[in-house]
Formats: structure tokens, C-alpha cells, sequence
């Protein structure tokens, strides 16, 4: 299992274009890719779920991928957000 | 043939066929069903369907809007997949063996109002995009086709009414004219007709809207405000005569193109366009303003889904003021309230929004909206001759307020050593009765008065522009108004200010000699009035 943490940066949080892209991403891999922030998580394939995370700028949140592609996904979930989010 | 009878806002003429603009709002009934797999699967293929539907609709706005404004539906198909979604919808079919639009409907209000519960205004708007996809859903389940599309070539559009950002969705160049069966003459789709020199007619009544089908002939004339729908030959020959006769008129008032505004008594006037987006400011210069007198900034913030950046309304600043080559464009700040509602605002809903929280007053509780546009209304400035007026100003205080961020914005960009030009002139509408009366206080502030004629109107006789029952109440030549715009117009030229008005009063040929006899120094009216009213300018002799 392999986690991350990240501050999200942009203005509006986690919003709709981006989590979009986000879930359509994480499809890709075999691993299962988890969003919490506070005591609320979603999947990151759920797009709805995700948003209704209200994650806004300068909230912190923690990434969780498991499965047997975690390192490549961890890495490249992580190079999403930095430059998207 | 059938003859049905409403209000023309627009005088002009157009035959064609029909395409009814379906509302999203649709009524679901609940049925119980026997085949639950069968019902999941009917869910199943209207879910490809949509997301066949929205794929187009996708490419379409990538060719005509960019990548960044096509990406939302995108979002719209993925949110048609979403596993939460789909398995709410099942569910519901399973567990009540209920209808699968039923079931749709229902989780779309589900899923909505937990949108709407966030405390984030961005994500409460997001609330509207799961009710799209939803209605689309049900619109296939329905066998419906979702408002407008499916139609080939141009159509006379029909609809229940249309509101401002519905209007500005529409393709242009598919619209041959627009027949509401609801609606007000003042209201902005009637301008917007207007300033797209297309005819329309508003208050047809649900009658009318209950017979049109897609596909059906008809016959607007704009002009005495009738639809006739299965025209026989002999009428379609008696209007396209009247076409033809149109045209040659249109040809005739080509040639005042290049004249003077000016009497025979050699008195000069302005005249200026009123335009509601980048894309119509050629308008301006095909019918030859001399400048553009209002343009609508929310135009800019209705056509999106969230709030536009600083530097997208530059950039579409600095077109508009490049196009017009040195020619002035005075551009409103935002405008939004009232019968203008734009879901990322987050604004409540009101029961009186005409008097509510709009406009400059959304600007002033809200400055970092105001300062976005200010700091790009500034910028722009340095690449042409732009004017910034402030609309719905009610007080000296607000107006200083306004003034006094206009500075803060100028400071701010002289430190970080961007140009803007120092002629910017600044204005204010005068469209409530109370910056009439005291417009002796605020003229020694500005650098020019528009009357907005259509919220003076509104304000001054207490009557609701949206509200179509009250017209015959609306005496747009009242006294009281004219008295108003009389007394505004002494007190500009008093305190050394030019006054201007832009209101759809503007364009009356029936008062423009009244206006010149006021001194007014400039009218701003949609593109096609211009030279509408500048033959009547020429007409006119104030010596006598």
C-alpha cells in the first residue's frame, strides 16, 4: 500500500473538470485509489463521491493506492495533482 | 392554416419550419413495473444514447468554444457513469419496482440536493449539472429529443419562455426567429432578438405552444406580432413579398451609411451600439456606430459555468476595444441579479429581485468579483479608447465606494508596473429614479450619465418588466420619466458631464426629437436601430 499526502492548491478545491479527468484516470489501473480527508474518503474512480468530498484549497488530503500497480500509480496519481490540482 | 396572436419584439419576417425548445423541467410519473431487468436495461440504453448525445455535443464545443469550456461535458458523460449513480437508479428500480424514469428523477434529486447542501458555493452549482444529465436521461427514456437539437437547417424556434443564458446557448445561425408563449417585451431575450435582427414574438399563450411540433410551417410576423402556422401559398406570397420589401429598405437606410448624425439645423448627436457580446461588436461597425455605448459585460459570466478569469475578460476587453479601432466602447460592469441568474453566483432566490441584491450592489458586498473586473477593464484600457460605467447606482455613497476601488485597482497595477491608460472616462447609468433626483450630487463625480430607460421605466411606474399581464400599464413616453431623464441631463451638462441614454427608449424615432430638444449628447441602440435613427436625426429640424 502506498500513501501521500498533498495540500490542494487550486482556487476552487477539487472540482468537477479535474476529478473528472482524476477518475478517468485512475480507471487505468489495477489499484485501488482512495481520497480522505478527514474522516471522509471516496474512490477515485467515483466522481460524484469525490466531490462531494468538498475539498477546497489549502485542505490537506491523503491519498491511498493499493494493488499490484501501486508504485506506478502512487507516482503518477501524485504528478496529477501537483500539476492539476 | 391557424393564426395565433402575441406580442412582436422584434419587427421582421421569417417562414420556416418549426423546433420546439423543450424545457429541462419535466413532469415524471410514477408507474410499478413487472420486469425489473427489462426496466434496467431501457436505463442502460438511454445512458448511451446521452453519452452519444453529449460525445457530439462535446465536439461541437471544441470546435466553437475551446477545449476548456468543451470540458464540461465531458464531465457531464463521466458523471452519467458514475458507479453511485447507476446503482442508485437500479436500486430504486429493484427495491420499488417502480419506472426507471421514476427512479432517475428521484436520484437526481437525491444526488442534487446533497450538492446544493454543501457549503461551497462551486460545488452548489454543481447541483444543476446532476439535473442535466438527469433530464437528459429521462428526455431518452422518454423518447424525447433534449430542446433544439436533431434539427436540420434553420428553424423557428418555439418555446415556453427562454431565459437569458438558454437564448445565448442556441446556435445563432440555426435561429430563424423565436416564438415564446410566455415572456415580457423587456425582458433580454427580446433584446437579445433584437440585437440578432431576428423576429420574435413573446405571449403566443400555452395554446399556441401545445400545436407546434417540430417540423411544422409557419409564418412570424414580427411585425403585428402573429404566427400562422400551415401558411397556404397565397400567404406565403403576401409575406415574402413583405421579405423582399424589408430587404430594399434595408438597402436604402445602407445608404445614410458614412452620414452625419446631425439636423437640419446642424445640431450633432452621437450614435453609438449597444452590444452584448465580442462576437456582435461587428455589428457595430457593419451599421456604422460611431462607437459602442453599453456593453454587457454578464454576457461574459452568463455564458460560463464559473467565474470568468482576469484574464479571459482582458483578453475579450481588449478585442472589443481593439475592433472598434479608437472608436469609444463603454463597457457596464456586471449586471447580474434580477432576471439574469447565474447558478455559480450562489445568489438566493428573492421575492422581489428587481429590488434585490444585483448589479453594483452584488459588486460592492462581493469586491473581489468587482476588482477582477476592474483590474481587467484597466488593462484593457491601454490598448484603445474604453469607458467603464457602473450600473443600478442608487446612492453618492455606493458611487464613491465604486470610484474609490476603481483607485484601489489603478494603485495596484502602477506597482506592478502594468499599463492602463489614464483617459479612462467613468460613468453611471441612470436607471433608478433616485440618481435622477440627485443627479446634481453625482455628476460633478463622473465623467458621463446613461440613462438605462427600461429599469427607469420599471422603478419609476412600478411595474415589473418581466411580468407581461402589466404592459398595458407601461407608458414607456410617461411624463414622470421623461421629466426625470430631463432633469438628470441639465444637471450633467451643469457639473460639465455628457449624457447619453441606452436604454431600448433610445431607439424610439417617435422621441428623438424630444431628446435632442433635452440636449442629450448621444443614443445607444442595438446595432440595427443606427441608422434607423439616423434618418430620423437627419429629419429633424429643431429650429422650428
Amino acid at each position: 500500500m502506498k500513501t501521500f499526502q498533498y495540500i490542494i492548491t487550486d482556487e476552487v478545491g477539487i472540482h468537477a473538470r479535474p476529478a473528472g479527468v482524476l477518475a478517468k484516470k485512475v480507471k487505468e489501473y489495477a489499484s485501488k485509489v482512495t481520497i480522505t480527508k478527514g474522516e471522509k474518503s471516496a474512490e477515485a474512480q467515483k466522481l460524484m463521491a469525490v466531490m462531494s468530498l468538498g475539498v477546497k484549497k489549502d485542505d490537506t488530503i491523503t491519498v491511498t493506492v493499493e494493488g499490484e500497480d501501486e508504485e506506478v500509480a502512487a507516482q503518477e496519481v501524485e504528478a496529477f495533482f501537483k500539476e492539476n490540482l | 392554416m391557424i393564426q395565433y396572436q402575441g406580442k412582436g419584439v422584434y419587427g421582421a419576417i421569417a417562414i420556416g419550419k418549426v423546433s420546439v425548445f423543450t424545457k429541462e423541467d419535466m413532469t415524471v410519473k410514477r408507474t410499478r413495473i413487472e420486469d425489473v431487468e427489462a426496466e434496467k436495461a431501457r436505463v442502460c440504453k438511454a445512458k448511451e444514447e446521452s453519452i452519444e448525445q453529449l460525445g457530439g455535443i462535446y465536439e461541437k464545443a471544441l470546435k466553437e468554444v475551446g477545449e476548456d469550456n468543451a470540458q464540461i461535458f465531458e464531465v457531464h458523460m463521466m458523471l452519467l457513469d458514475d458507479e453511485d449513480y447507476n446503482e442508485s437508479v437500479n436500486t430504486i428500480i429493484e427495491t420499488q419496482e417502480v419506472n426507471a424514469e421514476y427512479a432517475v428523477a428521484v436520484t437526481s434529486d437525491n444526488f442534487s440536493s446533497m450538492f446544493a447542501a454543501m457549503d461551497d458555493a462551486y460545488m452548489q452549482a454543481r447541483a444543476a449539472d446532476i439535473k442535466d444529465i438527469s433530464n437528459r436521461l429521462i428526455a431518452n427514456l422518454q423518447g424525447r429529443k433534449n430542446g433544439g437539437e436533431g434539427v436540420s437547417g434553420k428553424a423557428v424556434i418555439c418555446a415556453y419562455d427562454l431565459a437569458p443564458s438558454e437564448t445565448v446557448s442556441l446556435d445563432k445561425e440555426k435561429v430563424l426567429a423565436f416564438a415564446t408563449a410566455h415572456g415580457s417585451s423587456n425582458s433580454h431575450t427580446a433584446i437579445l432578438a433584437r440585437n440578432m435582427n431576428i423576429p420574435a414574438i413573446i405571449g403566443l399563450g400555452d395554446e399556441f405552444l401545445a400545436a407546434m411540433e417540430n417540423g411544422r410551417e409557419v409564418v412570424v410576423d414580427g411585425y403585428n406580432g402573429i404566427v400562422i402556422a400551415d401558411p397556404d401559398e397565397e400567404t406565403i406570397a403576401k409575406y415574402e413579398k413583405k421579405i423582399a420589401e424589408d430587404e430594399e429598405k434595408k438597402h436604402l437606410l445602407q445608404e445614410l451609411k458614412g452620414k452625419e448624425n446631425k439636423t437640419i439645423d446642424g445640431k450633432e448627436i452621437s450614435l453609438y451600439a449597444n452590444i452584448s457580446s465580442v462576437d456582435n461588436i461587428v455589428n457595430a461597425l457593419l451599421n456604422d456606430a460611431g462607437g459602442v455605448g453599453l456593453f454587457r459585460s454578464e454576457f461574459l459570466y452568463l455564458e460560463q459555468d464559473d467565474y470568468p478569469t482576469e484574464e479571459q475578460q482582458f483578453l475579450a476587453y481588449k478585442k472589443a476595444v481593439e475592433t472598434m479601432a479608437g472608436k469609444k466602447v463603454i463597457i457596464r460592469t456586471l449586471d447580474i441579479g434580477a432576471d439574469k441568474k447565474v447558478d455559480y453566483f450562489g445568489l438566493k432566490p428573492e421575492d422581489n429581485p428587481a429590488l434585490g441584491y444585483r448589479a453594483i450592489r452584488i459588486c460592492l458586498t462581493r469586491p473581489e468579483i468587482f476588482k477582477t473586473q476592474l483590474r481587467a477593464l484597466f488593462r484593457a484600457s491601454a490598448f484603445g479608447n474604453l469607458g467603464i460605467m457602473f450600473p443600478m447606482i442608487a446612492s453618492e455613497k455606493e458611487l464613491r465606494q465604486a470610484l474609490a476601488m476603481c483607485d484601489e485597482v489603478k494603485e495596484e497595477l502602477t506597482q506592478q508596473g502594468i499599463s492602463y491608460s489614464d483617459k479612462v472616462e467613468i460613468g453611471i447609468m441612470i436607471e433608478t429614479p433616485a440618481a435622477a433626483l440627485i443627479s446634481d450630487r453625482l455628476a460633478p463625480l463622473v465623467d458621463f450619465f446613461s440613462v438605462g430607460t427600461n429599469d427607469l421605466t420599471q422603478y419609476t411606474l412600478a411595474c415589473d418588466r418581466q411580468n407581461s399581464d402589466i404592459e398595458p400599464f407601461v407608458d414607456t413616453h410617461h411624463e414622470a420619466i421623461l421629466r426625470l431623464i430631463e432633469m438628470s441631463a441639465k444637471n450633467a451638462h451643469e457639473h460639465g458631464a455628457w449624457i447619453g441614454i441606452c436604454g431600448e427608449l433610445a431607439a424610439d424615432t417617435e422621441l428623438t426629437e424630444t431628446f435632442l430638444r433635452m440636449g442629450i449628447d448621444e443614443l445607444s441602440v442595438s446595432a440595427s436601430f443606427v441608422l434607423k435613427v439616423r434618418e430620423r436625426i437627419r429629419s429633424i429640424d429643431l429650429s422650428k
